[in-house]
């Protein structure tokens, strides 16, 4: 047997480095008003361009302003599961204890943003394709997601044992991911109503600069809000469990039952 | 202004759902902080109760 470790190990001494709930606690206190304020900022800023100072579309008129909150919700509702896997794979390989408190957290936030991208895009749809919904891929598969994710939610909470539950939701997380390859692609694999992506990584973007720069800095200002909101509550998260250890611990309930008994 | 109606409603929405989360978070980290805070003084130390997660 060799004595070298794997990469396997070597990754989960690297990720356990960062598992302690005290330096987590540390770090994540000194992270958080980084990304709190800047995403204020920078999402304030995005939304006040794109609703006032951006051209309008010579073809969809104002309702394109729509876009400036709908692109950065779609962006996040696929990032934010793409971080529930992450977070599901550190605990299933690793089991990083911080990992499943982090996929508890993440889980409601992409959720809500899910949702947000949902009623915008109809939002967006109505006045454009005189309709609120259609079941084409696109809208069809962001739809799934939204579904996966309140499936991780109930899956959670539905074990007497957390850690039970923890372990089901990260299957499910991580069979989940499937539905994001599919949602990207979906426009191009199949002929749906939805445009085609107008920012590629390949490719130069088909808008406006005028339209791109409030659109970067929204999109940016809303990850860096969804990070900032996702860590205040991963903290909070870590100390209810520390209060719940506390308070759960012999000597504590044997001093109280001491106090009791004077 | 052409469909204000419906970016009324989309902006309102995303204020809508940012400050709920943003103001739930703030508020349970507050609490959080403030139990483990009584929990954690001196004077329930000299009880032994430690802290660990």
């Amino acid at each position: 047997m060799s004595a070298t470790p794997t990469l396997v190990a070597r990754a989960g001494t690297f990720f356990h480095r960062y598992a302690n709930p005290g330096r987590f606690l540390k770090l994540g206190a000194r992270l958080q008003p980084w990304l709190t304020w800047p995403a204020l900022l920078l999402t304030l800023v995005g939304l006040g361009w794109g609703l006032f100072f951006s051209p309008a579309d010579w073809q969809q008129g104002d309702s394109v302003r729509i876009m400036y909150v709908h692109v950065p919700a779609a962006m996040l509702a696929s990032a934010g599961y793409a971080g529930l896997a992450v977070c599901a794979v550190l605990s299933l390989v690793w089991r990083h204890p911080l990992a499943d408190l982090a996929a508890v957290e993440i889980g409601p936030v992409g959720a809500c943003i899910t949702a947000l991208c949902l009623a915008t895009g109809s939002l967006w749809g109505k006045p454009m394709w005189g309709t609120w919904w259609v079941w084409d891929a696109r809208l069809t598969s962001v739809l799934v997601l939204f579904f996966l994710y309140l499936g991780h939610i109930a899956l959670i909470r539905a074990f007497d044992d957390p850690q039970r539950g923890y372990k089901a939701a990260a299957i499910l997380a991580l069979a989940g991911a499937v539905d994001l390859p599919i949602i990207k692609f979906s426009v191009q694999w199949w002929n749906t109503l939805h445009q085609p992506d107008s920012i590629t990584l390949t490719g130069a973007p088909t808008m406006s600069s005028s339209m791109l720069w409030p659109l970067a800095l929204s999109t940016l200002g809303f990850s860096l809000g969804f990070a900032a909101i996702v860590l205040a509550r991963t903290r909070a998260a870590v100390m209810e469990s520390r209060i719940r250890s506390l308070l759960s611990s012999p000597r504590r309930r044997a001093g109280n039952t001491s106090g009791d008994a004077a | 202004m052409t469909h204000l109606p419906y970016i009324v409603a989309s902006y309102g929405l995303a204020a809508i759902i940012a400050l709920t989360l943003s103001i739930g978070a703030a508020l349970r980290l507050k609490k959080a902080r403030m139990r483990l805070a009584v929990l954690e003084r001196p004077s329930d130390r000299t009880t032994g109760a430690t802290s660990s997660l």
